[in-house]
């Protein structure tokens, strides 16, 4: 999965511009479903065909980015962002456009304590020398995004983008390994989840399944004096109890655990209390739909090096194969 | 002034009291629509049946405003309000308002700045530190006149002023009803729904359910938008440019423009000589941003004139601003054949 994994968080794919990270994981998916389709806002929905339930997986292929919306007379382009980008996380880091152009993004340096930097402080510098030379290589609307490269260090790997490309690495991989189901399954990977899970919510409403999963990263509790939230990375995928924007369906919360239980996968519960996810809009649709969410443990989240556990992954995708492998009451 | 215009802006229609603004609209549709209709959220829907069929463009512009509502009234015979929409309360002291359909004056008043607290004078007023004086000497001296939930629209007279310039109050989106009137008076070869949504300025509430209703393949929204090219603004955060032409959105707060949309926008401005600019913010949102995630999703795109003040008792617009984003829509709805 290293390399699929390093493959996608490479790939260029804010939202609302998933063009070419739809490209790539329709190649990478084609093979091991029925049928693929494009939706209107761009979703690219891959079908197993079967009998049973229908069962949506969700994963976004979208990333956060920064949009250009003004360049001044010395070149210098200012932005705003494309869904969670950060002061912090921005400052000085390189980022890149459609078309491989690289920038830096900095502040107005006059500002003295970066408490005071502010987005609309900040700009994207490409090494141009004037305004004429800026409008040659990018327009108003262009987004760039973090550009930092794939690493692995100690079985973790680090990268852009992990948000939500570890997800959607997990549902290309379960289309591959996945021999047969009882049930048919949409293996969804969504458009503008960074913008208000906007996809999410167009799809499930066509594809009107009777479970919906997302699968998605989510934060963790166990470096240096962090925030209280009992997930650790490494010790297996979680299980959403509740975000912002669901109270996870018992019955597909407990068809997880049990699931994972029976097989003998580690697992554990989360309980996120900020963001949200694909199911959030997923389980709003029509009359309702019971959705829950496998979560990939992840640090650093909406940086440039997002880092997540290769065990997890691989615990992720036996936990959805065994969700898909057998027969669900409901 | 365009005398429609003066009219459209003049007219009473803040979020959720459209009646007023809808008649008139809804008479001036009859005369240029096959149909015109009224859904159960209380939007305009005017069908101009086109000379092929099958495809369906949806117009959308809102015809409600920003105002005020009236919430209590004080033994004194002052009324207390809350703002209905987005209003800097800053902008609202001393203003003028018309209440009620019998649009009985009334004149936002604070109190005066020797009897502030030197606190108060710091600190930046808030809605519930204003009241509206009716000239009433009692509570039931005013409840003659009001009643609890009767809506209070700005009292602005719309006029000419500059060179091709214009003032009024709901330029934000009288205008985009104006264009869509305008738009009306065409024949196109698929089917066109005009919309003129209610409930923009308090959470996008009317153009879901249109959308939902019509399912058209395309949407184009016609707004008024933001526009800070006054003194003391950085040039990065001005958003739009009063007279340099209807202003293309890319992503606001609650839509991302589907792109073929815009580039076909951008083409025909060009193509036709119509001048343009691109919106350099992101921020707020319009009917947009239901529309493009109603049903199994439409394609969704924002043409704006640019307003100045907006959100306000008076807003400033560009006539010329406002004739090119006709005639860019006009030429995009001829390209889509």
């Amino acid at each position: 999965m290293k390399e699929l994994l390093k493959k996608l968080t490479l790939c260029y794919g804010p939202a609302g511009n998933e063009e070419v990270i739809r490209d790539c994981i329709k190649e990478e998916i084609k093979d091991f479903v029925d049928e693929i389709k494009v939706d209107v806002l761009g979703n690219l929905i891959a079908i197993k065909r079967g009998g049973g339930k229908k069962v949506m997986l969700a994963a976004h292929m979208d990333q956060i980015g920064f949009m250009v919306t003004h360049i001044d007379e010395n070149g210098f382009i200012r932005f705003s962002r494309v869904g969670g980008i950060f002061v912090q996380n921005s400052i000085n880091s390189k980022v890149v456009f459609k078309d491989g152009l690289v920038g830096v993004v900095s502040y107005e340096s006059e500002i003295e304590e970066i408490k005071d930097i502010k987005l609309d402080k900040m700009y994207i510098d490409i090494g141009t020398k004037n305004r004429e030379e800026t409008q040659k290589l990018v327009t108003i609307g262009d987004v760039a995004v973090y550009s930092n490269g794939f690493a692995e260090s100690n079985g973790r790997y680090i990268a852009q983008a992990m948000d939500d490309r570890a997800g959607c690495a997990l549902l290309i991989e379960t289309a591959k390994r996945l021999k047969s189901s009882p049930h048919e399954v949409y293996f969804v990977f969504t458009v503008q989840e960074e913008l208000g899970v906007r996809g999410a919510k167009t799809s499930a409403y066509a594809l009107d399944p009777h479970i919906g999963i997302a699968v998605d990263v989510t934060l963790t509790g166990d470096t240096p004096k962090s925030k209280l939230m009992a997930v650790k990375m490494g010790s297996g995928p979680a299980i959403k109890v509740k975000d912002v924007l669901i109270m996870a369906h018992p019955k597909v919360k407990e068809l997880m655990i049990t699931r994972a239980r029976d097989a003998g996968i580690p697992y554990q519960m989360e309980i996120l209390e900020a963001g949200g996810t694909d199911a959030g809009a997923i389980h709003l649709t029509r009359k309702g739909i019971p959705s829950g969410v496998l979560s990939i443990p992840t640090r650093y989240v909406h940086s440039d090096c997002e880092m997540i556990d290769s065990g997890d992954m691989e615990n992720g995708v036996k936990l959805l194969l065994k969700i898909l492998e057998e027969e669900i009451e409901f | 002034m365009d005398e429609l215009l003066k009219r459209l802006t003049e007219a009473h229609g803040v979020s959720g009291d459209e009646g007023e603004i809808r008649e008139i609209l809804k008479k001036e549709a009859v005369n240029l629509a096959d149909e015109v209709s009224i859904d159960r959220m209380g939007n305009l829907v005017a069908f101009k049946k086109g000379t092929k069929g099958g495809k369906k463009i949806m117009l959308c512009a809102h015809m409600d405003e920003v105002g005020l509502i009236i919430h209590n009234i004080a033994d004194n015979g002052t009324l207390k309000f809350s703002t209905v929409g987005s209003i800097d309360p800053r902008v609202l002291i001393s203003k003028k308002v018309k209440i009620g359909k019998k649009k009985h004056h009334g004149i936002l008043g604070l109190k005066a700045i020797h009897l502030q607290e030197p606190e108060e004078r710091k600190t930046v007023v808030k809605t519930k530190q204003l009241y509206i004086d009716i000239g009433a000497k009692s509570k039931d001296e005013a409840l003659k006149i009001v009643n609890l939930g009767d809506y209070a629209a700005f009292d602005t007279d719309s006029l000419p002023f500059g060179q091709g310039r214009i003032k009024a109050k709901a330029l934000d989106d009288r205008l985009g009803c104006s264009i869509l009137l305008d738009l009306l008076k065409n024949r196109y070869p698929f089917d066109l729904y005009a919309c003129f949504t209610v409930q923009e300025e308090i959470g996008i509430r009317g153009a879901g359910a249109a959308a939902f209703g019509i399912k058209p393949s395309m949407a184009l929204i016609v707004e008024g938008t933001t526009c800070s090219d006054v003194p003391g603004v950085d040039e990065h955060m001005r958003s739009t440019r009063l007279g340099k032409g209807p202003a293309i959105t890319v992503m606001d707060a609650t839509s991302y423009s589907n792109k073929f949309m815009v580039n076909k926008l951008i083409e025909t401005a060009i193509k036709e000589n119509i001048p343009y600019q691109m919106k350099e913010s992101v921020t707020g949102g319009n009917d947009a941003g239901a529309i493009h995630v109603s049903g199994e999703g439409i394609k969704t795109a924002v043409v704006s004139v640019p307003c100045r003040y907006i959100h306000s008792p008076v807003s400033v617009a560009d006539m010329n601003d406002y004739y090119s984003t006709s005639r860019l829509v006009e030429a995009f709805l001829k390209g889509c054949e």
